[in-house]
Formats: structure tokens, C-alpha cells, sequence
């Protein structure tokens, strides 16, 4: 399947041929002995180049890391390792997971399955595309602003950002420390459950891991029957929606309300502030996650003769310009006199943005939405303009900053292309996310 | 707000960011962009406002003193761009420690 | 040094890495000193892609004890922020520190009867190393990075500028590293890089309230250096000042060879440290009642030990301070005067000869001196062989026989015999020639062997010698 997909989509940095082979024959085993046994078992995915694999190169899409091998494995891999997973490789992403559409990966750009022509959506723009042209059951991405939720949405598949500290970063390269999160990809919610089941759970090597029991399966096939569904005015006006996506969307809305729910209108007052406040957390702390990358331990090296030159000639080259952007931006954002202006204040409106949540859940056990403002764009469209790359993010990038879990599921198509619906439940309240996703998607079909 | 060029090499420097010819003012007019969008934030009266500590609630965990051994030398430095005798190896430093 | 027209304003910086057995952030061991390059390391303090720190819940409980013996407010709500640089020797490109928030504040140190305040300590993790070749920085072509040290819990201790002398700069470093081995937080050795101190010297015109422009001096890895350093700078800035230039805010090195502080002015770009919370670690919330069972636990430290010595055993200052140089010192007096020793000799016999002995066993011997069962010299011999072999003073006295000869009977009689064979000695003590009553005595000692009680011995032989 890869070999046939991969011309067409790219979705893959590297195959691991071997390594899945070994899995795939220890998973037989397992199999036929009828011991350690899971859901996952014998089951082939991919991972997003940026959760480290032990002795598998891992370059987060970045000439920087062009080479790396770590030497340990993320704690989601060792889990799926025990798990018996097979690893089909690294999937392509938007370097250091910066990007919206896969575009600013530094080595090709990934191609939408279902239509070569547009981008995937990202910044886990490979892992989306490998699940929905077939070539793995399901993946792993990361989710910092909605790089799991937004390609979900534009490629057609199911895709799910879990509470800030239902999964261990550790592995995880990290770009925004207060937002990131590991999820999965699947064609189906059902299968999003069990891997994020599987995955999901304290770690002692992740201060910000939460110690909570996780049970994110017992629900899912509860319906909707009385549950209450806000629908956020301001959700439905941003700037550059698609009549067609926000059409689709609304249809989406009328299939939950036919299948039981009760569609609640809620509000969601800074909203139009979101972005701002995003694109100075996030750029700040890469700022500082990015300064390990120096050409002193691991990674490039561009010499420049003495150490200031090899600095500054290995990051020009090494990183892409997203990323120079950002970490500019985000060091601008923190330096002297600056940092009470905007980091500062990002933090205070972030407050605000997370009290707009909490109020709206006083009256919803669910919020519901567009995953993304537009479908699948065409590769290049969008690449003049960092802001209007930003944009994409608006109706994702909330859920982040306030730390809640958001699925995005399947609702139709616009103009030939998928659209996304997103559902976003309070902080540890995966299980009803899902629910209402896997209603919907009953409902659907 | 509006970045200069020479504000845009100062903050390049912090970051240890070379700058070819002609960078400076293409990133002063892409980030003096992204900043006016950001200015916006100023609209909001937030004096009274906390800024969030943490997005979820989180009991600080800590860990026992308990040694445990680490990595081997020659993982360690396996990635290495130079390496001798067992040490990182670096160009000319020429300044303290700041 | 003193100067009528100007006086010194110094503050101190300590930092002290402290006593556990893992690193601040991650689980690689700390003892790392004699160890080849890069074999006490992990991906974490390596600061390889995708880690993330875990703190060490014992370095925190040593910082707090640190900040309750010094006297400190100690922060209900604590955390760690990022002070973001690049140097090669700091792998992430920023140390895990305490800016905002630091665990302990507003704290004193008694010293010499003055009080200095302590502004804050706090907790960070500590650098790597780095090696030059041809061993100047400036000038060396390339440098060797070796990562073993880097993320060892190190705490740092910041003094107001209350110090307005060299001396008392020294003595202050010295009284911290007294007290941080008292708790146990730190070994505190400056040789083995355990304890740094920067200084921060500025002058002023004497009585005035202004401050002057301060330089911080770095690279002091003794407290001879310290005391030498800022000595050094406080008259170099009372030159400038008195010859018409102005101090430039700067840090200075210490050349122990040129015995002079040098300018380490970084050139063209300043420094931004761009401090913000760390992300990576949720903030702490110091428990009260564990706050309190840690202050608790703290034993007495030595300055209010040392006072109550003097008080309660009537101890001279200056024994006083021998015994408090270290706790088993102490301890081992208490213990010996618990067990009966009379308070001053089991000072003078620890202070003079640094017994190795159980405290009973110490009193025991004391008691055979003071009681004249044996004299001094006896004692020593028993105090080395009770050592060697680990029996009882007592046991080892009554064996030896070597109970002094106390019997006036038969110390009489060597007398006798001892005049008899010393007549030139004897007419000599006669003819008022005082002294050479101590021939006579060094006879009697030696008829018996050593064992005469001389005391004793001295009275009968004068008491003889004048009838």
C-alpha cells in the first residue's frame, strides 16, 4: 500500500521496512501463543517525525536533525512497543510541527489523498495522509495549535488531541511546551479511542503528566441523548470561512440534533483574540525548547571556524524560515522590556480565553464547531502570508491554550473536498468528546 | 508596533540566528505584520487577570534520589558533529560565560 | 585595609552544590569528579531532542533547611523559570533556575556580632565544563565540552550588600559553609568546586548612603582568593575614583598569579536572559507541616552552638570554637562530659589531641588523670593504646599496673634511696639552688619506672628536704 500510495501522497520521511517486519513477526507470535494480547497488537502505524524512536532517524522535518538517531524512545513508543505495534515509519510533517500544511517540511511537501494538487492540512500533514490513503491503520501527530484536528479535517479521517496531560511528551520534540500533546489519527473514533487509550496515562519522566485513571472507551457508544451541545456564535464567523465548509458543518449539527442532542448557543467572547495570544506563547517558548539545537551534541553542523559563527551559520541553514520566524518572533516576545507586553499579557488573555470555555461548559457537555475555516488548500496558496497560514488555526488553537481535549470527525464534503467537524469537551472529559463523535458518526452512516 | 531591521538583527542575535543580505528587512515586514494582528491584545483590560500558570491543574510530581546509570560514552556521543577523547569538541569560544 | 574617606559595600554570591546523590533534574549519580569525560550522563542532562526535567525532591528539602537555618521566609508557592543564553557548556541553551519565586528569602547570618541579611536562596542545576586549549578562553582556538557536572543540583545564595570589608566577606563564606555542613546540605568544599563565590564590591565616600557602581569579580575558588580579590578591586576602584575616572559596571576575573582583577567586559552584545516560567514543570506548593517537620529537624547550628557552650560548661571562647569546628567534635564533648569528664579537661584532651575514643571510655580516662591514678603522660599512652586496641582505659591501667605510685609509704622510700645516691644534688637544694630539685624528681621518676605520682612525690621530697 505504501509503495503504491507514496509517489502520490509522500506522506512518508522514512520507511522502516525492517523494523516493521521484526514487529510484524514478534506480533505473530504473540498471536499464536495467545499472550500479551492487545487491541493494537500486530497492527501497522505511523509515527509523526517529531516523537522520538529509538535508533530510527528522527529529524522533525528539519535539515537540523538530518541524521539523528535518539537513543531512547519516546514513552508513547515504548508503550505501543509493548503493546505489540508495528512501526511503518516516520511521517512528514511541517518542520519542528510549525506549519498548517505540511509545506514547510525541509525535505518534500506531503500531497492531500484526495486531491494531489493540496496540501493535507498540518503540522501532521504525513500521519493524516498515510491513514486516509490507506497506508497505515492509524498514526500518531501531535497537536499544539490543531496539527492533529486541522489535517483530520482536510484529509477526511478522525483525528484527536487528548486533555494537556492525558499523554506523555516525553519523546515528544518539543515546539510549545504549554500546548503540545501526542494524539492519534484513525479512519474510524472507535479505533482514535484505543489508541489514545493505549497511550494515554501518567509518566514519571513528564512533570506535566497528569496522574489520572484513564477511561476513555466506557462511553463511547452512549449516544447523544440528552446531551447538551453548545454551538459558539463566534465560531461560525471567523474571518475566511467557507460557506461551503460552514454549510456542511451546520448540516453536521442537524444530524446530532436528529440523533437526540440538544443544540445549546454559547459564546465564546475572545475568540478574535485567540490567534494573537497563540502566536506569542507558542513562538516564546520554541524560542527557548530550540536553543538546544546549537551543533555542539547532535544534529548540523555548519562550520563557521569560531563558535558564535558555527551558531549562527548552522541555525540559518539548519532551520527553515517558519521556524526563524517564530523563533524571532518568540524571543522578541520574551526580551527585555518586551516580556510584560506580550508574554505576559498573551498569558493573562490566555486566563481569559480558558474562563470563556469554562463559562460556556456551565450550559453544554460539549462544544461543537468547524475543525477548520476552509477545506484542503492548494499547495502553495498560502505561503506568501504567514498571517494567513495563522488563520487556519482559529477554531483549533483555542482548545490548546485552555487545555481541552477536541476530536475532529468526518461530516462531508464541500466542493469535493472533506470537511471536519470538532468537538471540544472540559479539561479530562475525553470520554464524552468521543461519544459524541462516535454518535455523529453512527448517525452519518 | 513595528519592527526595524535593526531590531530584527538584535533579536537574531539573542537567538543565535544568522541573517543573510537582505533578511533583516524581509523579516522586519513579515514580523511587523504578525505583530500588528498581536497588537490587537491591547483592546483587552487584563491588569486584574492572573496569567495562566498552568492550562490544567497540575500537583508538581518529583522524583527520589536515586542514582541510576545513564548512558554509556559512546552513545552519548553519537550524534556528534566533533568529538575527541571522549569530549564534545567546539571553535573558538572567545568569550566568558555570559 | 582601612581608608578614613571611603568604605566598601559587598555583597556575596554563594552557590554550593548540594549533598544529593542524583542530579537536580534527572536520575544520573552526582559523583562525577575523576570521572572521564561524558560517562555521567543521560539524554535528559544531555539536553537531547524531546526530554523534559524531573525535579529531585531531595534538593529541594536541602534548600529549604538551608533557607530555615538562615534565618529565611520560605515560599509557600515556588517554581522554576528558564534564564535562556547560549554557551556550550549549557546543553539546552538555557539552566533550569529561580527567578521570580525563589524558595527561600529575606533571610541573616549573624556574624562577628553584626547581622548580614540574605536576600534570597534558590535552587537551579549546575553547567558542564569546559576545557581550553592552551588554557586561556580568549585565545583559544577550540575548547573541549564535558557534560557530567552539567545539571547537578546547585543552590545559590545571595546576600544583600551588607558586607564592608574583605575580611568579612571571607568570614561570611566561611560562616556559610559552616552552617551548610552542619544541615548537611553541601560538602561546601571550594577546592573540589563545591562551594563558588562571586562578589559583588562597589565603594562609596564614607557615610554617605548612595551606592556606588558595583563590579561582580568571578573565578574565586578559595577563600584566601575571595578575600585577596575584593581587597584587591576595593582599592583599584578607590584609585580610579580618586584619580577622576568613573567605575565601569562590569565583571572582573581574579589572576591569582598577577594578584590583580582583570575586565571580562562581554564585547558587542548585551545579555538578555529572557527569564519566564518553566513550562515543563508545574509550580510547587511547599507543604507547611513538611516545611515544619525540615525545621525541625535541623540540628543546632554552630554560631548558637558555640554560645551555649561557653554558658552552660563555662568553656573560654576559644575552646568553645575549636570544639564547634565540626558537629562530631561537639558531640563528642557533650557526651564525654555527660559521662563524668569535668568540662575544661575533656576540652583541653579533644582539642589537644583529637581522641578517637567512645565518650565514656574519654571521661574514664580523664577521671585517671584528674583523680591522680595516673598522670598525664601515662594518660597519653593509654589514650593511644585504648585507640589501637579498644579496650577500656581502665582495663588497660589496671593490666599495665601502671597506677601511679600514690602510696606515700613507698614513694617515701624511694626518696630516701634517691638522696642517698644525689648528695651533690641535695647539698645543692640546700644551698638554695631551687632547681636542681628537678634532678632529683627526674630520679624518683625513673626509680619508679615512671609510675610516681610527681605531684605528690614533688610535696614529700620538698617537705624533706626541709627538715
Amino acid at each position: 500500500m505504501i509503495e503504491r500510495e507514496e509517489p502520490r501522497v509522500g506522506a512518508f520521511l522514512r520507511v522502516t521496512e525492517d523494523l516493521a517486519r521484526a514487529q510484524a513477526a514478534e506480533a505473530d507470535q504473540r498471536l499464536a501463543v495467545g499472550e500479551g494480547i492487545t487491541p493494537l497488537t500486530g497492527i501497522p502505524m505511523a509515527i509523526k517525525d517529531v516523537i522520538c524512536v529509538r535508533g530510527v532517524e528522527t529529524t522533525a522535518g528539519s535539515r537540523i536533525l538530518s541524521g539523528f538517531r535518539p537513543p531512547y524512545d519516546a514513552t508513547v513508543i515504548a508503550r505501543l512497543r509493548e503493546a505489540g505495534a508495528v512501526f511503518l515509519g516516520m511521517t512528514n510533517c511541517d518542520e519542528f510541527a510549525m506549519g498548517s500544511s505540511t509545506e514547510n517540511s525541509a525535505y518534500h511537501p506531503t500531497r492531500n489523498p484526495h486531491d494531489p494538487s493540496r496540501v493535507p492540512g498540518g503540522s501532521s500533514g504525513g500521519s493524516a495522509a498515510a491513514v486516509a490513503a490507506g497506508e497505515a491503520v492509524y498514526a500518531l501527530g501531535t497537536d499544539t495549535g490543531g496539527s492533529i484536528r486541522q489535517p483530520a479535517a482536510l484529509c477526511g479521517v478522525v483525528g484527536m488531541k487528548p486533555t494537556y496531560g492525558r499523554v506523555s511528551r516525553y519523546g515528544l520534540i518539543a515546539f510549545a511546551s504549554s500546548l503540545d500533546q501526542i494524539g492519534p489519527f484513525a479512519t474510524g473514533v472507535r479505533d482514535v479511542a484505543l489508541v489514545l487509550q493505549a497511550v494515554s496515562g501518567a509518566d514519571p519522566r513528564d512533570a506535566t503528566s497528569a496522574d489520572r485513571p484513564v477511561d476513555l472507551l466506557s462511553e463511547l457508544e452512549a449516544g447523544v441523548g440528552g446531551l447538551r451541545l453548545g454551538v459558539p456564535r463566534e465560531y461560525f464567523q471567523v474571518e475566511g470561512m467557507e460557506p461551503g465548509v460552514k454549510a456542511t458543518v451546520e448540516r453536521a449539527l442537524l444530524t446530532l440534533e436528529r440523533a437526540g442532542a440538544e443544540l445549546v448557543e454559547v459564546s465564546l467572547p475572545h475568540t478574535d483574540y485567540g490567534l494573537a495570544a497563540y502566536y506569542l506563547i507558542a513562538p516564546a517558548e520554541c524560542s527557548s525548547n530550540l536553543a538546544r539545537f546549537d551543533a555542539v551534541r547532535y544534529g548540523l553542523r555548519v562550520e563557521g571556524g569560531s563558535l558564535l559563527e558555527t551558531y549562527l551559520r548552522t541555525r540559518r541553514h539548519g532551520f527553515g524560515p517558519e521556524v526563524r520566524r517564530r523563533i524571532m518572533l518568540g524571543t522578541y516576545a520574551l526580551s527585555a522590556g518586551y516580556y510584560d507586553a506580550y508574554y505576559l499579557k498573551a498569558q493573562k488573555v490566555r486566563t481569559l480565553i480558558a474562563e470563556d470555555f469554562e463559562q460556556a461548559f456551565l450550559h453544554c457537555d460539549a462544544i461543537v464547531s468547524a475543525t477548520s475555516p476552509v477545506v484542503a488548500f492548494p499547495l502553495g496558496a498560502k505561503l506568501a502570508d504567514p498571517l494567513a497560514m495563522y488563520l487556519n488555526d482559529v477554531l483549533t488553537l483555542g482548545a490548546n491554550l485552555a487545555g481541552l481535549p477536541g476530536i475532529s470527525v468526518p461530516c462531508g464534503t464541500s466542493e469535493g473536498l472533506p470537511v471536519g467537524l470538532q468537538v471540544l469537551a472540559p479539561q479530562w472529559k475525553e470520554a464524552t468528546a468521543l461519544r459524541v463523535a462516535r454518535a455523529y458518526e453512527v448517525a452519518r452512516d | 508596533m513595528s519592527l526595524t531591521p535593526a531590531e530584527v538583527r538584535h533579536v537574531a542575535m539573542l537567538a543565535r540566528l544568522g541573517l543573510e543580505p537582505g533578511e533583516e528587512e524581509f523579516y522586519a515586514g513579515q514580523l511587523s505584520a504578525i505583530l500588528a494582528h498581536i497588537d490587537r491584545l491591547r483592546e483587552l483590560d487584563t491588569d486584574a487577570i492572573p496569567p495562566t500558570a498552568q492550562a490544567v491543574p497540575l500537583q508538581a510530581r518529583m522524583r527520589e534520589d536515586e542514582p541510576q546509570a545513564g548512558l554509556p560514552q559512546e552513545r552519548a556521543l553519537a550524534g556528534a558533529p566533533e568529538a575527541r577523547d571522549g569530549y564534545f569538541v567546539v571553535g573558538a569560544i572567545q568569550e566568558a560565560e555570559p | 585595609m582601612t581608608d578614613s574617606r571611603w568604605e566598601a559595600v559587598i555583597g556575596l554570591e554563594v552557590h554550593a552544590q548540594l549533598a544529593t546523590r542524583s542530579k537536580m533534574f534527572c536520575s544520573c549519580p552526582t559523583t562525577y569528579l575523576g570521572a572521564p569525560p561524558n560517562t555521567n550522563v543521560c539524554e535528559v542532562c544531555l539536553g537531547m531532542p524531546g526530554v523534559l526535567p524531573v525535579i529531585n525532591r531531595r534538593a529541594v528539602e536541602l534548600t529549604v533547611k538551608t533557607a530555615l537555618a538562615l534565618g529565611c521566609r520560605v515560599a509557600r508557592h515556588t517554581r522554576f523559570d528558564r534564564k535562556n543564553y547560549f554557551y556550550p557548556d549549557l546543553p539546552k541553551g538555557y539552566q533550569i533556575s529561580q527567578y521570580e519565586l525563589p524558595i527561600g528569602r529575606e533571610g541573616r547570618l549573624e556574624l562577628n556580632g553584626r547581622t548580614v541579611r540574605v536576600a534570597r536562596v534558590h535552587l537551579e542545576e549546575d553547567t558542564g565544563k569546559l576545557l581550553h586549549a592552551g588554557d586561556a578562553l580568549e585565545t583559544a582556538s577550540e575548547s573541549l565540552v564535558d557534560l557530567n557536572r552539567a545539571g547537578v543540583p546547585l543552590m545559590e545564595i545571595v546576600s544583600e550588600p551588607d558586607l564592608t570589608s574583605a575580611e568579612e566577606a571571607k568570614d561570611y563564606a566561611i560562616a556559610l559553609r559552616e552552617i551548610l555542613r552542619a544541615i548537611g546540605a553541601s560538602e561546601a568544599d571550594m577546592e573540589k568546586g563545591q562551594l563558588r563565590a562571586e562578589a559583588n564590591v562597589s565603594v562609596r565616600p564614607r557615610g554617605s548612603t548612595e551606592l556606588g557602581v558595583k563590579t561582580e569579580i568571578k573565578n574565586i575558588n578559595s577563600f584566601r582568593f575571595l578575600q585577596r580579590a575584593v581587597e584587591h578591586e576595593i582599592r583599584r576602584q578607590i584609585e580610579v575614583l580618586e584619580s577622576g575616572g568613573v567605575i565601569v559596571q562590569e565583571t572582573r576575573g581574579w589572576s591569582e598569579a598577577e594578584q590583580r582583577t582583570f575586565s571580562q567586559r562581554s564585547k558587542e552584545y548585551a545579555q538578555d536572559y529572557r527569564y519566564f516560567p518553566e513550562p515543563d514543570l508545574p509550580p510547587l506548593e511547599l507543604d507547611l507541616a513538611w516545611v515544619e517537620r525540615l525545621r525541625a529537624s535541623l540540628p543546632e547550628l554552630p554560631p548558637a552552638r558555640r554560645r551555649r557552650l561557653v554558658e552552660q560548661y563555662g568553656l573560654p571562647e576559644f575552646d568553645a570554637g575549636q570544639l564547634t569546628l565540626d558537629a562530631t567534635t561537639a558531640d563528642l564533648f557533650e557526651a564525654t562530659v555527660a559521662a563524668g569528664a569535668p568540662a575544661k579537661q575533656a576540652a583541653n584532651w579533644i582539642i589537644g589531641f583529637r581522641p578517637s575514643l567512645p565518650a565514656e571510655d574519654l571521661a574514664e580516662l580523664i577521671r585517671l588523670v584528674v583523680e591522680g591514678t595516673i598522670n598525664r603522660e601515662q594518660g597519653l599512652e593509654v589514650l593511644q593504646e585504648a585507640q589501637a586496641s579498644g579496650r577500656s582505659p581502665a582495663a588497660l591501667v589496671q593490666e599495665r599496673g601502671l597506677a601511679q605510685v600514690s602510696d606515700e609509704a613507698a614513694l617515701a622510700a624511694v626518696i630516701e634511696q634517691v638522696l642517698v645516691e644525689n648528695p651533690k644534688a641535695v647539698a645543692d637544694v640546700r644551698a638554695g639552688r631551687q632547681q636542681a630539685i628537678g634532678a632529683l624528681l627526674g630520679q624518683v621518676r625513673r626509680a619508679t619506672g615512671g609510675r610516681a605520682n610527681m605531684k605528690l612525690a614533688t610535696e614529700m621530697l620538698r617537705r624533706r628536704l626541709e627538715a
